[in-house]
């Protein structure tokens, strides 16, 4: 199954993200990394790092961000840590975003689809 | 221009100066960020300075690194991979030496702006550090080939920088939080573009 890390300057936002996700979908590899390590307001590197370690496995790791220092620490530990290593970010509205891929993991897609569907996600109308 | 020891010296010098501006750097974030810009400069160059009795003796591609490294994980703001990732890729260009001139630190400023610009897309007028970094290069660039010596060269450099952050008042931001204020950010200056400027300025006061 894919796995996906929840990025978010707040810890509790990627708690609720996960938790929420949980809910929709049973059984996915899915991790928070939000908030630095004391819990303050923040994108902790060592935390992101960690996340995708713990739900890295062959199939892969997809992280969703909420954004600005979100995505850039998320891109710097990419490049630096997890060269050659199926790790991907994925611009998606969160929330929805992350429904979206636990839905799909749950139900055994790979990593390429899931990012197939991510992409529709910011387009797809609510109301 | 300096060695080793010297590099120490202005990375303490930095250090102190950013705990010093860190409320003035936090206040500027507060119209177009998210309030933060100082304190988080500052958690991270506290952590460089816990890392500074380890650097003792060490060639300035280590030291650029460890600052680099230190403050890619310890920031907590974007300015942490912007800025780490610019100290990390200057500290491989300057890997086993022991002393830097001018051109040394321009290709340092040139790897940094490179760095700066592959992670997080900003083009120059788009009110981020970008627009002070710029600016200043190619001040120091000119100042250089019209034969002035290192401190001029420098003074050249820190003066154009301020220019640049000073003229991030008149820019509207494209990126991270301050893209939602959009033409709201008008008149506020470039929390990032301020705290390199502080950066260079001491650099050139100090060489």
């Amino acid at each position: 199954m894919v796995g996906i890390v929840i990025v978010s300057h707040s810890e509790n936002l990627a708690k609720s993200v996960v938790e929420l996700t949980t809910m929709m979908a049973k059984g996915v590899p899915i991790e928070p990394a939000g908030g630095l390590e004391d819990g303050s307001f923040g994108t902790s590197y060592d935390r992101i790092r960690d996340a995708i370690d713990k739900v890295y496995s062959d199939d892969g790791v997809i992280v969703l961000m909420d954004m600005g220092s979100s995505v850039l620490t998320t891109q710097s530990v990419i490049e630096m840590e997890e060269d050659g290593k199926k790790v991907e970010m994925v611009d998606c509205p969160l929330v929805e975003g992350a429904v979206s891929a636990s839905l799909d993991s749950s139900l055994g897609e790979s990593m390429e689809q899931i990012i197939d569907d991510l992409k529709t996600v910011a387009t797809t109308p609510k109301m | 221009m300096t060695d080793q020891k010297k590099v120490l010296e202005i990375v303490e010098k930095i250090i102190a100066k950013i705990e010093e501006e860190k409320e003035y750097l936090t206040e500027l974030d507060q119209p177009i960020g998210d309030s933060d810009h100082g304190i988080n400069m500052a958690r991270g160059f506290q952590e460089v300075e816990k890392k500074m009795p380890s650097l003792d003796g060490k060639d300035i591609g280590s030291i650029l690194k460890t600052v680099g490294m230190t403050l890619m994980s310890k920031v907590g703001g974007a300015s942490g991979p912007l800025y780490g990732s610019a100290f990390m890729k200057a500290g491989l260009k300057m890997a086993g030496k022991t002393e830097m001139d001018i051109n040394d630190f321009l290709t340092c400023l040139d790897t940094a702006i490179e760095a700066i610009q592959k992670l997080g897309k900003a083009q120059v007028g788009e009110a981020t550090m970008i627009d002070a970094m710029v600016p200043a290069d190619e001040a120091m660039k000119k100042a250089v080939e019209s034969g002035a010596d290192d401190k001029a060269v420098l003074e050249a450099g820190s003066k154009a920088a301020w220019a640049g952050a000073e003229h991030t008042k008149d820019l509207v931001a494209t990126k991270g939080r301050a893209s939602y204020v959009g033409e709201r950010g008008l008149g506020h200056q470039d929390p990032g573009a301020t705290s390199f400027s502080y950066i260079l300025e001491v650099i050139s006061e100090n060489v």
